[in-house]
């Protein structure tokens, strides 16, 4: 049987995993030392691995990112965290003019190697500066790999396996995630992560229709999934995993047989990872076999707000999904 | 110091037959910058560039016959097409690449120079970024952030005196980039960018100091772009008498081989034979680049990711 722990406990011995294993690995960011991080993700880990591989930074969000790139591209495997996924906007410059770039437009003479954890989500009363879903603008990126581990293990096993990438790679965490438990079954080493970036996972098989979601509305539509089936409604839930590289081939199976299409995130609609899983579907066959038009279930299009119910109901919560889950039932 | 300016005079030349696409930024005029502190770092050590950048790459050491194949759009390009003028990068002989955006490259340099460290390689980096990059964020987060932690860098400030067009008068407070060291509790060094040699001895003693965990330092080397910013400046923010003056009384070509005369060093012929050499080997540079295959289209897809 395996262990029970969390999702932060989860992400934490995969970092104790990947510092023992290999030296190049290094950490750095805001208070991740004796404080042990914004969300106590790296508690105990300077204590273990000393202040030269677990580096507290000043506020520097853009350093951050750039000492990445320079110790990426020189040999070291570097995994910063920014504090809050909001803070990236001041690193934009490094990851996106820079880790993005670099081994294309040098030719391939470079490799960056770099993992940025961060967290990212609403639903801490945190209101509009530190409770965004970026992960689209990053998605759009040539370059940059996107993962957002939904459960307990993928925390674990994503995060090794974004280390063994030898591409720039944006982890981002839901902070709500954090502390909820699931099974967990730590790795040995760091290659044995069965887990791939781009390979999709089907959290429940379902016939009548398809939810696509990833990170906490990956476990919201498990939720809602569970509830439809007391209606009669047997859903399918793909959990993404990974939003770029996107595994189109998983939902467009799942739609070839269920006909019907739901797909779930916390970041607002327009423009965003759904627009894109939709498209994957209708641009293929898969088109072919929709009972229903598709339906996206979002965050509203405004900046978070701080009130409970004003942010309860700016974010897609389970009876959201079960409501469309049945609508679509209905058309 | 004549390979970089005859290839940049060469650069010119492709560009009047309309043999390269897009602009390119110059440095004739600068070149005992480059030249000066690249031929102070040892073995090993890396650089990082700027948008002007083919005199750091032809300093430390790159070919230049890859690197009219990287502006002539060749697959042997250092790029192989992908980069162009503006992002030459020479990963195997140190050089971390040229980069487009103003101070993009100084938070890679302190992060390049923390391998060293982690690695006790005992190589040091030397980031060059230019005036207008003095008040970028990015200027201040990447010395912070390497004066806390002792890392072994040296900021080169090459300052042509202008951004685009925006004098460092107008844009700089405080006036002076090496002054600025102070506030991080490091050296900050300002030398006559125009003599090779008062830029090569600065730099040994700044490297040397890095070198031994002493940690970054800040080098400010004033010296003049006589050509515009790119190929459509039209010169309008200064006037003809201070471009002119500047070639005429304080080249850097010119000046190092009074010295070396004046000083016995080397003979008149064997300075007209150092000129000669540069002048071959560009032109030969040149015909090899031009008969080299194109960039290859069929690579394309997926070639973002390694």
């Amino acid at each position: 049987m395996p262990e029970h722990t969390t999702y932060a406990e989860a992400v934490n011995a995969a970092l104790r995993l990947l510092l023992s294993e290999d030296d190049r690995v290094f950490l750095a960011g805001e208070d991740i030392g004796v404080y042990g991080g914004a969300f106590g993700v790296t508690d105990g880990l300077v204590g273990e691995f000393g202040e030269d591989r677990v580096r507290d930074t000043p506020i520097s969000e853009d350093a951050i990112a750039g000492l990445a790139v320079g110790a990426a591209m020189t040999g070291m495997r570097p995994v910063v965290e920014i504090q809050f996924s909001d803070f990236v906007v001041n690193a934009m410059d490094a990851i996106v003019n820079q880790a993005a770039k670099l081994h294309f437009m040098y030719g391939g003479q470079v490799e960056v190697p770099m993992v940025i954890r961060a967290p990212g989500g609403g639903g801490t009363g945190a209101a509009a500066q530190h409770s965004q879903s970026l992960e689209a603008w990053f998605a759009h990126v040539p370059g940059l790999k996107v993962v957002m581990p939904a459960t307990v293990q993928d925390a674990h096993d994503l995060l090794l396996a974004s280390v063994l990438d030898p591409n720039p790679v944006i982890h981002l965490e839901h902070k709500l995630l954090y502390k909820t438990e699931g099974p967990f079954e730590p790795r040995a080493k760091i290659a044995d992560t069965p887990a791939r970036i781009g390979e999709a996972a089907i959290l429940r098989e379902g016939s009548d229709l398809t939810i696509a979601a990833y990170s906490i509305m990956a476990i919201r539509a498990l939720e809602a999934a569970e509830t439809v089936s007391d209606f009669g409604i047997e859903a399918e839930v793909i959990d993404m995993r990974t939003v770029k590289p996107l595994d189109m081939a998983t939902v467009r199976s799942s739609v070839k047989r269920t006909g019907r299409l739901l797909v779930a995130h916390e970041a607002p609609a327009p423009v965003g990872v759904g627009a894109e899983i939709v498209a994957g579907v209708v641009e293929s066959d898969a088109l072919d076999y929709l009972l229903a038009p598709v339906r996206r279930v979002c965050g509203v299009d405004v900046p978070m707000p701080y009130a409970r119910d004003l942010e309860r109901n700016a974010i897609p919560q389970t009876e959201n999904v079960v409501e469309a889950a049945r609508e679509l039932m209905k058309s | 110091m004549w390979t970089i300016r005859r290839f940049e005079e060469g650069v010119e030349e492709l560009f009047s037959y309309d043999l390269l696409h897009g602009t390119m930024h110059l440095s004739i005029g600068q070149e005992a910058v480059a030249e000066g502190v690249c031929g102070a770092l040892a073995d090993g050590d890396m650089i990082t560039s700027t948008h002007r950048g083919h005199g750091h790459a032809l300093a430390h050491g790159a070919d230049p016959e890859l690197m009219f194949a990287e502006l002539l759009m060749k697959d042997t390009g250092y790029c192989r097409g992908r980069g162009g003028s503006m992002h030459i990068a020479d990963v195997k002989n140190g050089n971390l690449g040229a980069n487009g955006i103003v101070a993009g490259s100084m938070t890679i340099a302190s992060g390049a120079a923390l391998t060293q460290v982690m690695r006790a390689t005992g190589k040091i980096v030397a980031c060059f970024f230019g005036d207008g990059a003095a008040n970028e964020g990015s200027f201040h987060e990447a010395i912070n952030l390497a004066a806390v932690w002792d890392l072994p860098v040296l900021f080169v400030c090459e300052n042509n005196q202008y951004g685009m067009s925006m004098s460092q008068d107008r844009s700089t407070a405080g006036g002076s980039v090496a002054g600025r060291a102070t506030a991080y509790g490091i050296p900050g060094v300002e030398v006559d960018g125009n003599d090779v040699r008062e830029v090569h001895d600065a730099t040994a003693d700044l490297a040397e100091r890095a070198r031994n965990g002493a940690g970054p330092a800040i080098l400010e080397a004033v010296t003049y772009r006589y050509r515009g910013h790119s190929q459509s400046d039209r010169d309008l923010y200064r006037t003809q008498e201070e471009i002119e003056e500047w070639r005429s009384s304080k080249d850097p070509l010119a000046r190092y081989e009074g010295w070396l005369k004046e000083s016995a060093t080397l003979s008149d012929e064997a300075i007209e034979s150092a000129r000669e050499q540069a002048q071959d080997a560009i032109r030969l540079a040149v015909q090899g680049a031009l008969t080299a295959p194109d960039a290859n289209i069929g690579d394309l897809e997926g070639a973002a990711y390694a």
